[in-house]
């Protein structure tokens, strides 16, 4: 099987522990990944903002570079339910002929992390060790595009020394919503806020998800407030404990 | 006539030094929403009650084991009735017509406003008792009547409240959803004298009393007038039938004591089918009220000798459905049965509130309904309306409730692109927008995109992080409340160059 690393533009640049422990897990399940490095953005944040015909070069060169891999493995379910919901679209669109066919040939094969380790790999117990009490942030496109269910936290649950605690109303937006966080700065903020309250009262030491993008928002919430609670990306902890 | 001269002109009109609420000159939405998110009065009685109404709903929906084969079905029904519109238009006119109704066609609100004055003038009535309807809200028929001269009594106990408060509604169902009680009797004590029957004075705001002030207000009016107007829940084009579902019973009043009734409706309200309906009286009160069934369902088909209104006329109105039904993502929009599902799910509604949108349609639906009965899709329109379909951090809720499964987050980004097409957006987010698109042309660009946020992180991080800079414009929105981990000194790609052979720092 030939697996490739779709990094995205925002891990790359902000979050590259991220890329280095999905490499990590996966090397440890004894799959080795390729990084194509013509890869650049996905478009969603072009797409979800409405500038549609900038994203289509984007979408182009995705196609092209993920093409006649068998999985395109990504550390963002909301970049993978770009791909995989609104690509065709995008091609659709574009006026392309070829396109809409180079779309589907690769679109279906993006996987999320979670995804890929419990569908794919049929793993859940990735041998990761994190004695910390965790709680779990289910992105809104994790949930309601990609219908992740509780793959993460099987996982998660899975994970040595590792306490799950419940997280109130888990299943509600966090407000981040890419560009809604700063063109809707106060209502984002005040959905973060709210969020970040339930998260404090669970007692939790980490906050985790399957998405930086929201991370970072609710990450600066709790920054600002001089919190002790850390945010780490779900490959993060399933990483830890592996060169042990 | 004389009774009628013993209570002064509606609340809409009069006093003076209240002038008609009105939705036109609602900031844009980021800016409506900053105002509201600062009443804690308001966050708290819609946390409570959006909480409540989505717990209840989960259960109703959680009863029914083929709920998600109902909402494909209303989903299709609603859908044949957009393809086949004009054909079932005139099915239902006819219909109408051969059981003794009259049918009228509106192309707009001002053309619905005038044919509701004339028909009320018609009949000799300077005032009218309304059934709680959306459509004469988007329309603004009261403040329309008011300008002939006519008085509109609304008898929804919600909307009795707003109209009595000089207010503005917030929901679609339960407009006055941003009251709590002891307000509620605060606004029955102040104004109730002013309109009819004053409320008694040991009112208090238990709810039972509230009720019986409401009722006993609304008596007068029910027996007294000569004209109701009501909106349509569904009409259906096979029997002529128009129907309406509600929870109170003032509904009913005004259905079948006066001897003229009006009903406005969109032209997008239709069934083909008697038998549809077995899908949307199960779709509807579960979405809605959280119910098995609404406690009242009134129908009519045209008029009955002896029973009922003797003078029924049925307006259809366009305002832009039309426009809507011609763009083939936006007209799912069409489908929607005013349950108001979505707005009791939606984390933006819950902390905003319903006047934020400026529309009578508030929340996830108003957002894509207002915009594109606005002609979003077709020329650019006003910077309100533009920010509707960014009201939204897109999060889904919207779409999994929906009982007749409108995509709604599908239609606000298609109608985000409408808003770019026509240059709606500020030059700042362009020229950001235009340079990430810039940076994303290749890896090469992208490296060099990412030195330089490396470097500008460098310059502005504290271990690691970014916390407030006094910027302007977008990024100063994000750090005013929000730090930021410091770009990485070396990005992934850089990192994989020289180590993704062993996957180690050393």
């Amino acid at each position: 099987m030939r697996v490739a690393l779709f990094i995205t533009c925002f891990n790359d640049l902000l979050f590259p522990d991220v890329g280095k422990a999905t490499v990590a897990v996966l090397r440890r399940l004894g799959h080795e990944v390729e990084f194509p490095d013509a890869q650049t953005c996905c478009g969603q944040m072009h797409f979800n903002t409405g500038y549609r015909a900038a994203c289509v070069p984007l979408v182009r060169r995705f196609a092209e570079t993920f093409a006649g891999f068998d999985a395109v493995v990504t550390p963002s379910a909301s970049c993978a339910a770009m791909v995989r919901h609104h690509h065709a679209t995008v091609a659709e669109e574009s006026g392309d002929g070829a396109l809409p066919d180079a779309v589907a040939a690769v679109a279906p094969r993006v996987r999320e992390l979670s995804e890929f380790l419990v569908d794919d790999l049929g793993v859940v117990d990735v041998g990761a060790r994190f004695p910390h009490a965790v709680a779990f942030h289910p992105t809104c496109h994790s949930l309601r595009l990609l219908r992740v269910g509780d793959r993460p936290q099987r996982l998660l649950s899975s994970v040595e020394g590792l306490r799950l605690v419940d997280l109130p109303g888990a299943d509600e937006c966090c407000g981040f919503g890419g560009t809604f966080a700063v063109k809707n700065a106060d209502t984002s903020i005040a959905m973060g806020d709210d969020k970040v309250d339930a998260l404090v009262a669970t007692g939790a030491d980490v906050l985790t998800s399957a998405d930086t993008s929201c991370l970072m928002h609710l990450g600066g919430l709790l920054s600002r407030r001089g919190s002790p609670i850390r945010v780490m990306h779900l490959a993060e902890i399933l990483a830890a404990g592996a060169d042990a | 006539m004389t009774e009628i001269r013993e209570f002064p002109p509606p609340p809409a009109t009069s006093p003076p030094h209240t002038p008609a609420p009105s939705f036109a000159g609602t900031p844009p939405f980021p800016a409506a929403a900053k105002a509201a998110l600062a009443d804690g009065q308001l966050r708290e009685n819609l946390g409570r009650a959006t909480a409540t109404i989505r717990e209840k709903r989960a259960r109703a929906v959680g009863e029914v084991a083929d709920w998600e084969q109902l909402r494909l079905a209303g989903a299709a029904i609603k859908d044949e009735v957009l393809a086949r519109l004009p054909e079932l238009l005139d099915e239902l006119e006819r219909n109408v017509t051969a059981a003794g109704g009259e049918v009228h066609w509106a192309r707009d609100a001002a053309e619905a406003n005038a044919i509701v004055a004339r028909l009320v003038k018609a009949a000799g009535a300077d005032e009218v008792v309304k059934v709680k309807s959306m459509v004469t809200q988007e329309i603004e028929l009261n403040e329309a009547l008011a300008r002939e001269g006519i008085a509109a009594w609304e008898t929804d106990l919600a909307e009795l409240i707003v109209q009595l408060g000089h207010d503005l509604p917030s929901h679609i169902l339960v407009p006055a959803i941003h009251r709590n009680r002891s307000e509620i009797r605060e606004i029955f004590r102040r104004e109730m004298a002013a309109a009819g029957r004053p409320a008694p004075d040991d009112l208090t705001d238990e709810p039972r009393a509230l009720a019986e002030a409401a009722r006993l207000h609304l008596r007068e009016k029910f027996l007294r007038a000569r004209v109701a107007v009501s909106g349509a829940n569904f009409a259906i084009a096979e029997t002529g039938t128009v129907m309406v579902v509600e929870s109170e019973g003032n509904g009913r009043m005004c259905l079948t004591l006066p001897e003229t009734l009006i009903t406005v409706m969109g032209i997008e309200k239709l069934l083909p089918r008697w038998q549809d309906l077995e899908v949307f009286l199960t779709l509807l009160p579960r979405s809605s009220t959280a119910e098995r069934m609404n406690p009242y369902t009134s129908m009519w088909t045209g008029v009955t000798p002896g029973d009922g209104p003797q003078s029924f006329h049925l307006v259809l109105l366009d305002a832009g459905r039309t426009d809507t039904l011609s763009d083939a993502v936006g007209r799912q929009a069409l489908r929607c049965i005013r349950c108001s599902a979505c707005l009791n799910v939606c984390p933006v509604y819950e902390r905003t509130g319903g006047r934020a949108y400026g529309s009578p349609y508030p929340g996830p639906i108003g957002a894509i309904i207002t915009p594109q009965l606005r002609g979003i899709a077709r020329h650019p329109v006003d910077k309100q309306t533009a920010s509707l379909p960014y009201a939204s951090s897109l999060c889904g809720a919207c779409y999994d409730v929906c009982p007749v499964r409108i995509d709604i987050p599908e239609v606000l980004v298609h109608l985000r692109g409408k808003v770019v097409e026509h240059g709606g957006l500020p030059n700042e987010e362009r020229v950001m927008m235009g340079s990430l698109g810039w940076a994303f042309g290749g890896p090469r660009r992208m490296a060099v995109a990412e030195r330089t946020a490396a470097a500008g992180g460098i310059v502005v991080a504290r271990k690691g992080r970014i916390g407030k800079l006094p910027l302007p414009g977008m990024l100063g929105r994000w750090f005013r409340w929000r730090d930021l981990p410091a770009p990485a000194r070396q990005s992934f790609r850089s990192w994989w160059r020289k180590h993704g052979d062993t996957g180690t720092d050393g």
